[in-house]
């Protein structure tokens, strides 16, 4: 009988949550890493048992973990992110350069297809790429070249924060920096280049920029690797192009601004979002937790609500913090800045706090096991 | 043998209880003593000193005989009880935060 493992990345360590497909009763594991920030935390689709983890500390930096067992035991693997060559300054706040500085991995992305390659997002906003299992490290440089000397950070820090990998073409790579934008390469992260027709941010000088863009997340259905759906800082935004042009499809939220996107894992135009008051609130309107789902790809939303608190609910849904199973009917999880992980077996219809209390969440994935 | 004593997160890292004890070649010197300690212990590279400039971290402090030493040279003499194994060396997490 299959499996649900939930893999939770918080601000004091990791937990994993598993139950049976029929995803009533859970079992709660951790924290592993007690005490540090769990940014990310990600299974490889190749090896579902090879697990790696982004474990950091304002005090003694980053570390990788690495587990063979489906989390049962972990070992740190390398720890060097060491950018390439000079890389030279970024934007400061204050408008003056400022030399690139590693602070943390936001995002670990395990290749399709080998366990032993995983991708790295890194603030400052670089791509990093192992191929020995996460033992070392190598910037992909050419993601900076792409006007990166002009790029700012943002609130959250100038983070390379997603990833996606296109399952129909293994040299075909998307990324996303806060507050850069999106970007692509068809040559396996040798060159890149900006990809943000279409995007239109009233808070940069050039509203139609280039670069400069804080796009939150973007997502991809692996039976459509040219459509992307994008929560940007404020809009919803869809591409039909691998990302050479965008349009807008927040329709009727009841706002547009918010951090992860998600899809259905067997209806590729079944997309769901958590729409946050505004950028100076970073909570849910009206103290109401609401899931949006579009069965259309975008435009035409409807809240889910069934399960979830209705009033007086003040948390916020980070970008990382929503994945979906593939069982029948698919499985939809989020964590909150609040602590806890809610779970839907029935493709959002109805909500169940899986476990309340623990640290602000980070990040959710979800494996799938036989 | 030159006596260490971690903070609670990397002796969890590392996988010791206690302090740690460490022979050094020569000159018994902060650099010295942490370049023997990531040579017994390579998960703590990075996390007391920075992999690139080797600079100590910023909440990374470190004590001795009742005296921050976080601003000495790397390269300066650690005092005599340390090089003797009388004392340890404290390597300590700031304290941060309210």
């Amino acid at each position: 009988m299959s499996m649900v493992r939930v893999l939770v990345g918080t601000r004091k360590g990791a937990f994993i949550l598993t139950s049976d497909a029929k995803r009533a009763r859970w079992e709660v594991s951790g924290p592993v890493f007690g005490g540090w920030e769990l940014y990310h935390f990600q299974g490889s689709p190749a090896d579902p048992n090879r697990l790696y983890a982004s474990q950091s500390s304002g005090w003694f930096g980053q570390q990788i973990q690495r587990s063979n067992d489906g989390g049962q035991t972990w070992a740190p693997v390398g720890n060097a992110f060491v950018y390439d060559g000079d890389p030279g300054t970024h934007q400061w706040y204050d408008g003056t350069p400022r030399p690139w500085e590693f602070k943390r991995i936001w995002h670990l992305e395990p290749s399709l297809t080998d366990p032993d390659t995983v991708y790295a997002g890194a603030e400052d906003a670089a791509l990093f790429r192992s191929t020995d299992g996460g033992q070392t490290w190598q910037e992909l440089p050419g993601v900076r070249s792409v006007q990166g000397h002009l790029w700012q950070p943002g609130a959250g820090g100038m983070c390379l924060h997603t990833i996606v990998l296109d399952p129909s073409n293994p040299s075909r790579i998307f990324i996303a920096i806060s507050a850069a934008g999106t970007f692509r390469s068809d040559d396996s992260g040798q060159t890149w280049w900006p990809i943000n027709r279409g995007l239109r941010s009233e808070g940069i000088p050039n509203p139609t920029a280039e670069v400069g863009h804080c796009v939150h997340r973007i997502a991809m259905h692996a039976s459509r690797p040219h459509v992307l759906f994008m929560q940007k800082h404020w809009d919803v935004m869809r591409s039909d192009d691998a990302g050479e042009s965008w349009h807008e499809v927040s329709g009727d939220l009841p706002t547009d601004f918010g951090f992860p996107i998600a899809i259905h894992a067997h209806e590729p135009e079944t997309i769901y979002v958590v729409p946050i008051t505004s950028d100076a609130y970073h909570y849910p309107p009206e103290g109401k937790l609401r899931v949006y789902r579009s069965r259309m790809g975008g435009t035409e939303w409807e809240a889910l609500t069934r399960g979830l608190p209705q009033r007086d609910c003040y948390v916020n849904v980070l970008r990382d913090a929503m994945a979906v199973d593939t069982l029948e009917p698919c499985g939809v999880y989020f964590g909150t800045t609040g602590g806890q992980v809610y779970g839907s077996a029935d493709a959002g219809d109805s909500w169940t706090p899986i476990v309340r209390d623990l640290p602000p969440v980070l990040s959710v994935e979800v494996q799938t096991l036989p | 043998m030159i006596r260490v004593v971690l903070p609670t997160h990397l002796r969890t890292l590392a996988r010791v209880e206690g302090e740690v004890q460490l022979h050094v070649e020569g000159p018994v010197t902060q650099r010295t003593v942490l370049d023997a300690l990531e040579a017994s212990y390579p998960m703590l590279r990075g996390t007391i000193r920075d992999h690139s400039t080797q600079r100590r971290r910023a909440f990374v402090r470190v004590f001795a005989c009742e005296q921050d030493l976080s601003h000495a040279a790397p390269d300066a003499p650690l005092p005599d009880a340390v090089a003797a194994g009388a004392e340890p060396l404290l390597i300590v997490g700031a304290m941060a935060g309210g």
